[in-house]
C-alpha cells in the first residue's frame, strides 16, 4: 500500500489524465489530434511509472515513445493522407467494454499477495537494471539488439524508392 | 487514502480496453497501430505495478521486462509504419477494409 | 569557512532552505509534505527567476558580442550601449498582434510554443548549482535531460504542421531530421563521464569531479567536442541553422508565428543555449568546483560564471563559422561523430575496468588516461575526417594574376590618357 500523500495525489491526477487522454484518442476530430492525445497519454504513463519508483523506465518511455514512436506516427500520417472515420464499430466497442470490465473485475476481486503496510524501498534502479541486464538477462539483451538492427534494416528496405 | 495494486491494474485494464477498441474498431491503419501502442503501454503499467508490489526476491525483473517491451514495441512500430507507407504507395489507401486481398 | 552551517551563509543556499524548513517545523508543526512542497517551490521560483532574467539579458549579450566579433557594433541606440534593447524587443513582441492563419489548426498552433517551452524549463531543475544545491537530484538525470530534448522534436513538428504552410512544413521536416540524428552522438557523448563517475545524476558527476580534484574536460575532450557540436545543432544555431536561415527557408517552422508566440520560440532558443552552457559546465567543467576556490567564492557564482563562459564559446562559433548544408550536417553526425562516440565508450569502459580491477591509484591513472584520451581524440578526429573526405583541407591559394597566366595586354588607344575623362 502506498500511503505517501504526495504519491497518492500524483497518482490520481496522472491516472485521470492518462485515461482521459486515451479516451480522447478515440474521440478526436482529426488523426493528428489523436496522435497528440496519444502523446499526452504516454507522458501520463511515464508519470505513473515514476509513482511506481521506476524512474529509469519512465525516462526511457518518454525518450522512446514520445521522442521516436510518436514522431514515426506523425511522419506516417503526413505521408498517408487518409480520412479519419469516426464510426463506432459496435462489435469492437462491445468486445472492448466486455474485456475492460472483465479485467477490472479480476483486478479488484483477486486477493493479491502484496506486502501489508508500507512498501519496501527500491534500490537505485539504473544500477540494478544494469546488473540485471548483464547477469541474468544477457541473452534477451543481445537478442533485443539484433531485433532492433533487423527492424531498422527492414524499415529502410520497405520504404526505399525503387531505383 | 491508500493506493494499492488494484488501482494500477484498473488503470491498465481501462487503457488496454481503449487500445483494443482502437485496434479492432478503426479503419485507418495508423489508428490500429495507435491502439496497439496503447495496449503495450497498459501492459507495461501492469508489469511495473506487479514489480513494485511484489514479494519476489528480485523485484527489478519487472522493470527489465518493461524495458524490453518498450524496445520491442519501438522496433515493431518502426516496421509497421514502414509497411503502412509502402502499402499507401501501392494502393493509395490505408483503409484496412480495402486491403484485404493480396491481389489489388 | 567557520560560518558554514548558518542559514545566512550565502555560499550554500541550501542552508537557507534548511533554516526555513526548521522554522516551519517548529513554529507551525508542518508536516514533511508541506516542507517538501515549500522548499521545492522556492527552489523552482529561484531557477525561474534566473532563467527569466538571463533570457532577457542574453538578447543583448548575444547581439552585442556577435556584433563585436563580426567587426560591427551591435545594438547601441536604445539605451546606454544598447542595454535597453531587450526591453524594446519585449515591448515590440508583446504589442504585436499574434496572427493565426485561418487555415491553421488553432489548438495545435497555440500549443506548439508551450510544448517547446515546458521541457526547456524543466531541464533546468537537475543542474547542480552548488554542493547541496540541486533542485531535483534525479538518479537518471542524464536520461531525463535527453528525454526533455526529445520532446522538443514533436513540438517543432507540431508547429510546422499546424501552420498549414509548405515552407513551414519543409523547415520542420529538416529540423526534425537534424534533431533526431544529433540525439545519438549527444547521448553517446554523455556516456563517457557517466562511466567515470558511476552515476547518471548531474550532481553525482559534479561531486565525482570535486572528489578527485579533476575536471572531466581534461579526461574526456572528445566527448566534449562531440557534445558541443551536437548541442549547437540541436539548438539550431549556426553553423547548423539551415532550418531557420532566412535565405534558405524563410523562417522555417516558425514562419507563421508572430507576436508573443514567436517571442516564446525566440526565448526558448536563448534559454536552451544557456542550458547547454550549464550542462557542459556541470559535467565537463566540474559544476561548482574550481580547484578549492569554491571554499571562498560561492559555488553558484562559479557555476554561473562557467555557464556564461561556455555560452560565450557557443556565441563565438555562431559569429565566426559559416552555415553548413543539410547533407553536410547529416554526414557530420552519422559518419563522423557517431563512430567516434562509440569508440570513446569502449575506450572509457576499458579505462574504468583497468582502474577498478588493478590497484593503481587515481593520481596515476587519471593523468595517463587524460593524455591518452586527448591524443586519441586528436588523431581519430583528424584521421577519420581525412579518411571520410579523401584529402586534407587545402591551404588557400593566391589567385593567379593576369601577368602570371600571360593574357595579352589590351592596347590602349593613343589619345586616351591614364586619368579617366568625364563623359
Amino acid at each position: 500500500m502506498i500511503e505517501d500523500t504526495g504519491i497518492v495525489i500524483a497518482f490520481w491526477i496522472l491516472a485521470i489524465m492518462t485515461v482521459a487522454n486515451a479516451l480522447m484518442v478515440v474521440a478526436a476530430r482529426t488523426l493528428l489530434h489523436a496522435v497528440l492525445f496519444l502523446v499526452l497519454s504516454f507522458i501520463g504513463m511515464a508519470g505513473l511509472f515514476i509513482t511506481l519508483s521506476a524512474d529509469f523506465v519512465a525516462a526511457v518511455q518518454i525518450l522512446v515513445y514520445v521522442g521516436a514512436v510518436a514522431v514515426l506516427m506523425v511522419f506516417a500520417i503526413m505521408l498517408t493522407r487518409e480520412n479519419w472515420n469516426n464510426e463506432y464499430a459496435l462489435p469492437a466497442l462491445a468486445l472492448a467494454v466486455l474485456l475492460g470490465t472483465a479485467l477490472t473485475f479480476a483486478a479488484l476481486d483477486t486477493g493479491w499477495p502484496t506486502p501489508p503496510g508500507a512498501l519496501p524501498a527500491v534500490p537505485a534502479t539504473a544500477a540494478a537494471i544494469g546488473d540485471a541486464l548483464l547477469d541474468p538477462f544477457v541473452l534477451p539483451f543481445e537478442i533485443a539488439s539484433v531485433v532492433l538492427v533487423v527492424a531498422m534494416v527492414g524499415a529502410i528496405a520497405l520504404v526505399r524508392e525503387e531505383d | 487514502m491508500e493506493i494499492g495494486i488494484e488501482h494500477y491494474l484498473t488503470v491498465g485494464a481501462i487503457i488496454f480496453a481503449t487500445g483494443m477498441f482502437l485496434a479492432l474498431g478503426k479503419r485507418n491503419a495508423v489508428a490500429v497501430l495507435m491502439g496497439i501502442e496503447l495496449m503495450f503501454n497498459a501492459v507495461n503499467l501492469t508489469l511495473l505495478a506487479f514489480s513494485r508490489f511484489s514479494v519476489a526476491p528480485r523485484p527489478i525483473d519487472g522493470q527489465v521486462f518493461a524495458l524490453f517491451v518498450i524496445a520491442i514495441a519501438a522496433a515493431e512500430a518502426a516496421v509497421a509504419l514502414a509497411l503502412v507507407v509502402a502499402i499507401y504507395r501501392h494502393r493509395q489507401t490505408i483503409d484496412i477494409n480495402e486491403i484485404r486481398l493480396l491481389k489489388s | 569557512m567557520s560560518i558554514l552551517g548558518q542559514w545566512y551563509d550565502v555560499r550554500d543556499l541550501s542552508e537557507l532552505i534548511a533554516g526555513l524548513s526548521g522554522w516551519l517545523r517548529d513554529t507551525f508543526d508542518a508536516g514533511d509534505g508541506v516542507i517538501y512542497a515549500v522548499s521545492g517551490l522556492l527552489g523552482a521560483a529561484g531557477i525561474l527567476a534566473f532563467v527569466g532574467v538571463t533570457a532577457i539579458i542574453n538578447i543583448w549579450v548575444e547581439r552585442r558580442v556577435i556584433g563585436r566579433m563580426q567587426n560591427r557594433l551591435g545594438p547601441n541606440r536604445v539605451g546606454p550601449f544598447g542595454l535597453l534593447q531587450p526591453v524594446a524587443d519585449a515591448i515590440k513582441l508583446i504589442q504585436k498582434e499574434a496572427l493565426q492563419p485561418m487555415v491553421a489548426d488553432p489548438l495545435v498552433f497555440t500549443l506548439a510554443p508551450i510544448a517547446v517551452f515546458v521541457p526547456a524549463i524543466l531541464a533546468w531543475s537537475i543542474l547542480p548549482w552548488g554542493e547541496n544545491m540541486t533542485l531535483a537530484n534525479l538518479n537518471a538525470g542524464i536520461l531525463f535531460f535527453s528525454a526533455m530534448g526529445s520532446v522538443a522534436v514533436l513540438a517543432v513538428f507540431m508547429a510546422g504542421w499546424s501552420s498549414n504552410n509548405k515552407f513551414a512544413l519543409i523547415g520542420a521536416m529538416r529540423v526534425v531530421a537534424m534533431l533526431l540524428s544529433y540525439e545519438i552522438p549527444m547521448v553517446l557523448a554523455f556516456l563517457g563521464p557517466v562511466m567515470f563517475a558511476g552515476t547518471m545524476s548531474f550532481a553525482g558527476i559534479a561531486h565525482w569531479q570535486a572528489e578527485y580534484h579533476v575536471w572531466l574536460l581534461f579526461l574526456q575532450p572528445l566527448p566534449l567536442l562531440i557534445y558541443f557540436i551536437s548541442a549547437s545543432a540541436e539548438l539550431n544555431r549556426t553553423p547548423a541553422d539551415i532550418a531557420e536561415a532566412e535565405s534558405e527557408i524563410l523562417a522555417g517552422y516558425h514562419t507563421e508565428y508572430s507576436g508573443m508566440k514567436f517571442g516564446l520560440f525566440y526565448a526558448v532558443e536563448l534559454v536552451n543555449a544557456l542550458l547547454v552552457g550549464a550542462v557542459i559546465a556541470s559535467i565537463w567543467a566540474g559544476g561548482w568546483y574550481m580547484f578549492e576556490i569554491d571554499r571562498v567564492v560561492p559555488g553558484w557564482m562559479i557555476f554561473i560564471g562557467k555557464t556564461y563562459a561556455f555560452y560565450f564559446v557557443l556565441m563565438w562559433t555562431r559569429g565566426t563559422l559559416p552555415r553548413l548544408r543539410i547533407d553536410q550536417l547529416m554526414a557530420l553526425s552519422w559518419k563522423l561523430m557517431m563512430p567516434l562516440g562509440l569508440f570513446n565508450v569502449v575506450l572509457v569502459a576499458a579505462e574504468v575496468v583497468v582502474w577498478a580491477e588493478t590497484d593503481v591509484s587515481a593520481g596515476m591513472l587519471l593523468p595517463i588516461a587524460g593524455l591518452l584520451n586527448a591524443a586519441l581524440a586528436a588523431i581519430l578526429w583528424i584521421g577519420w575526417m581525412q579518411f571520410l573526405t579523401g584529402k586534407m583541407q587545402r591551404l588557400p591559394v593566391r589567385p593567379a594574376l593576369r601577368s602570371d597566366i600571360g593574357v595579352p595586354e589590351i592596347a590602349a588607344p593613343d589619345h586616351v590618357s591614364a586619368v579617366a575623362r568625364p563623359v
